[in-house]
């Protein structure tokens, strides 16, 4: 269970979020919709682990644990995994290795044996065939060269790979054309189990069609002015956020 | 010889004296070199002549020292050499503090090797009068190759080790010699190994000739005791529509210095001048490099990459001209630099000296840490911050190394590197 409580966070002595409050049970799925600017992609820094973010209240409790004390290779270790909203470019950095590096790094502080690059491959084929990625984006360098949806798409294939019990979506709609957007919804929803939590942060309604969240809320001026059921995603499409605002003022 | 060595430049002149009967070649080469070696003597020694060459780099460390000849040949260097891991049926000429042991040496079979000391040949390019250290290299040079490939031949590949050992007990200087030549459409690889223990001074000059039509790929792996000195100049031709594919590793040393001057003299040759620099604790290491068009539609391409940990230094000059002749140049350099401290420090110069109209060339240079938005990315994925940073650090060098155009020479150097990464900063 991911606990927010209170979370107050500044970006350069700049208040972006302003108290949240947020309870995600076990084996749920909730969408965070907001406006531009409401505070999203900060939330998802923070619950991260990012530098550059001064908590300056609250408390971030997962699973009984205190995220916001943990180096962010101890969350991700933990369970914590962030799609990005911008994928980071890593030349130089061969992307199977980057991702057996990863999983293994997880698996050491997790105390559980390391995988070798055979069975790594196993692995990571197999995931590949199912999230229908061409086998080169293995060979490929991390994001170098890769179009806006294969970006998107190396997220979903490396939370696949991971396997978090907490997987934080950072708009990871945005950019996509309908059939990536599928792929990648298709992604999410197998990972969906009593065991997987997750928040999926999204401006728009479309990608709610395809992964249909348990709990609707929205962010707006670094707050969760209102919270619902997917229903709720459905009125905001209909009015959009200028009246979902109001009401709440 | 005595026993009381001077120091510095009349050291170095009082072992001429006492050497000269001996040296083999044309004692009026030598003898007219160390006059200009006593006239200008060594960059940034006290009585060395201050030249803009030598703006970042002063050699008074060796101009303060003390060297001896190695006179008797070292016999106990096999677990030296062992640990070097040459790579295995290629053929290698070995020296050993700077003198050719045909004992363990594995020769060519396909084109004539001849060592120095017995076919001394100095070549046509050298330019003591300008370069302080090749008049000292001309004046007490003992040994080095002296290759040759024939037209239309393929020589296949050839190390070329030079190691130092500790067997004198003092500290030694060695002035190699070596000439490469390539006839008309004749090839070949050479992967050029320096290493050694101790204190010492490496002093190499290379001629280097690549004929019409021929390839030479020329990968350099400087990984010299910490305690050494290395310099070395290389004068390079290349025909027409010849290519000369050079990549230099500098890893070791205390203070290093690798001068090239390359010069494409045919229509259409083709120069590749890359390397990496790897450095830590107080190394001091140069590249210094002039790339000179001479012919029309020829290309040039250096990619030089450093990394610089500690309170290191590295220094890179790069300077292109292109003289009038030269129409339709292709002239491409660029000059990375990750610091990894805040008392790292680079220096770096780019040159370009154009008279041609017709022109495309380009050069850059890029200094800094490394990227914060790459360590979070993998720091999220749950690799701990130290790994990250190797991680990145191999990256930035894995993209260097990948201009090496021999397959196996490139699995040497990245070995180089990893062990380089797992013994100075991991």
């Amino acid at each position: 269970m991911l606990e927010i409580k209170g979370l107050k966070a500044d970006v350069d002595t700049k208040a972006i979020l302003k108290g949240i409050d947020l309870v995600v049970p076990t084996g749920e799925l909730h969408a965070i919709m907001g406006p531009n600017g409401s505070g999203k992609s900060t939330l998802s820094y923070v619950l991260s682990g990012r530098e550059d973010y001064t908590v300056t209240a609250g408390t971030v409790m997962y699973d009984g644990q205190d995220l916001l004390e943990m180096e962010p290779e101890a969350r991700a270790a933990a369970g914590l995994f962030l799609a990005f909203q911008y994928p980071v470019e890593l030349p130089g950095v061969n992307n199977a290795n980057f991702l057996r590096t990863a999983l293994n790094a997880q698996r050491r502080a997790r105390g559980e044996p390391e995988l070798d690059a055979i069975q790594f491959l196993k692995l990571a084929r197999a995931e590949m065939k199912r999230l229908a990625m061409p086998d080169d984006m293995l060979k490929r360098n991390v994001n170098v060269g890769f179009s806006g949806g294969e970006k998107k798409r190396n997220e979903v294939l490396q939370m696949a790979i991971l396997r978090p019990s907490l997987a934080i979506l950072d708009e990871t709609d945005s950019g996509l054309d309908i059939d990536a957007l599928k792929i990648v919804a298709d992604g999410v929803n197998a990972l969906r189990s009593p065991t997987f939590t997750a928040v999926v942060i999204t401006h728009y309604q479309r990608l709610l069609d395809y992964i249909v969240p348990d709990r609707v809320h929205v962010l707006a001026g670094g707050r969760i002015i209102r919270s619902g059921g997917p229903e709720l995603a459905l009125e905001l499409e209909a009015n959009g956020y200028a009246g979902v605002v109001a009401q709440a003022a | 010889m005595n026993a009381i060595a001077s120091a510095g430049i009349s050291g170095f002149l009082n072992r001429f004296e006492g050497l000269k009967s001996q040296l083999p070649g044309d004692p009026g080469l030598r003898a007219s070199a160390a006059e200009l070696f006593r006239a200008n003597g060594i960059p940034g020694g006290t009585s060395g002549r201050r030249a803009e060459a030598w703006k970042y780099t002063t050699l008074r460390a060796i101009a303060e020292a003390s060297f001896f000849e190695p006179l008797t040949g070292v016999d106990d260097c096999a677990a030296q050499l062992a640990r070097l891991r040459l790579i295995t049926d290629v053929p290698r000429l070995v020296f050993v503090d700077g003198r050719f042991r045909i004992d363990l040496s594995v020769m060519p079979d396909v084109f004539p090797v001849q060592s120095f000391a017995d076919a001394p040949d100095f070549g046509t390019l050298s330019r003591p009068d300008r370069d302080n250290l090749v008049a000292l290299n001309t004046m007490l040079a003992e040994d080095g190759v002296v290759l040759e490939v024939p037209s239309g031949v393929d020589g296949g590949t050839l190390q070329i080790v030079s190691l130092a050992t500790e067997g004198h007990g003092r500290t030694i200087a060695f002035h190699p010699r070596h000439s490469i030549r390539l006839r008309q459409g004749a090839s070949l690889r050479v992967l050029e190994i320096s290493a050694g223990a101790g204190t010492y001074l490496h002093n190499a000059v290379s001629e280097i000739h690549v004929g019409e039509d021929a390839h030479l790929i020329h990968v350099r792996l400087q990984d010299e005791a910490r305690s050494s000195f290395h310099v070395s100049t290389s004068y390079v031709e290349v025909g027409a529509r010849g290519t000369y594919d050079g990549f230099a590793l500098n890893l070791g040393a205390k203070l290093a210095r690798a001068e090239i001057h390359a010069r494409m003299i045919g229509a259409g040759a083709m120069l590749h001048l890359n390397g990496a620099q790897l450095l830590s604790g107080s190394q001091h290491a140069d590249i210094t490099t002039v790339v000179s068009h001479d012919a029309p539609n020829c290309s040039s391409r250096q990619t030089v990459k450093n990394v610089l940990s500690g309170r290191s230094r590295g220094v890179f000059q790069g300077k292109i001209e292109v003289a009038r002749i030269a129409q339709k140049t292709d002239g491409y350099q660029m000059n990375q630099a990750l610091l990894l401290s805040r008392e790292a420090e680079i220096d770096c110069k780019p040159e370009l000296e154009i008279f041609a109209d017709d022109v495309k060339c380009s050069h850059g240079a890029t200094v800094g840490e490394l990227d914060r938005d790459q360590i979070f990315y993998l720091r999220s994925r749950g690799v701990p911050e130290a790994e990250a940073r190797a991680i990145l650090v191999q990256a930035f060098l894995t993209e260097a190394l990948d201009a090496i155009g021999d397959e196996g020479f490139r699995a040497v150097l990245e070995t180089s590197v990893a062990q380089w990464w797992e013994r100075e900063v991991a």
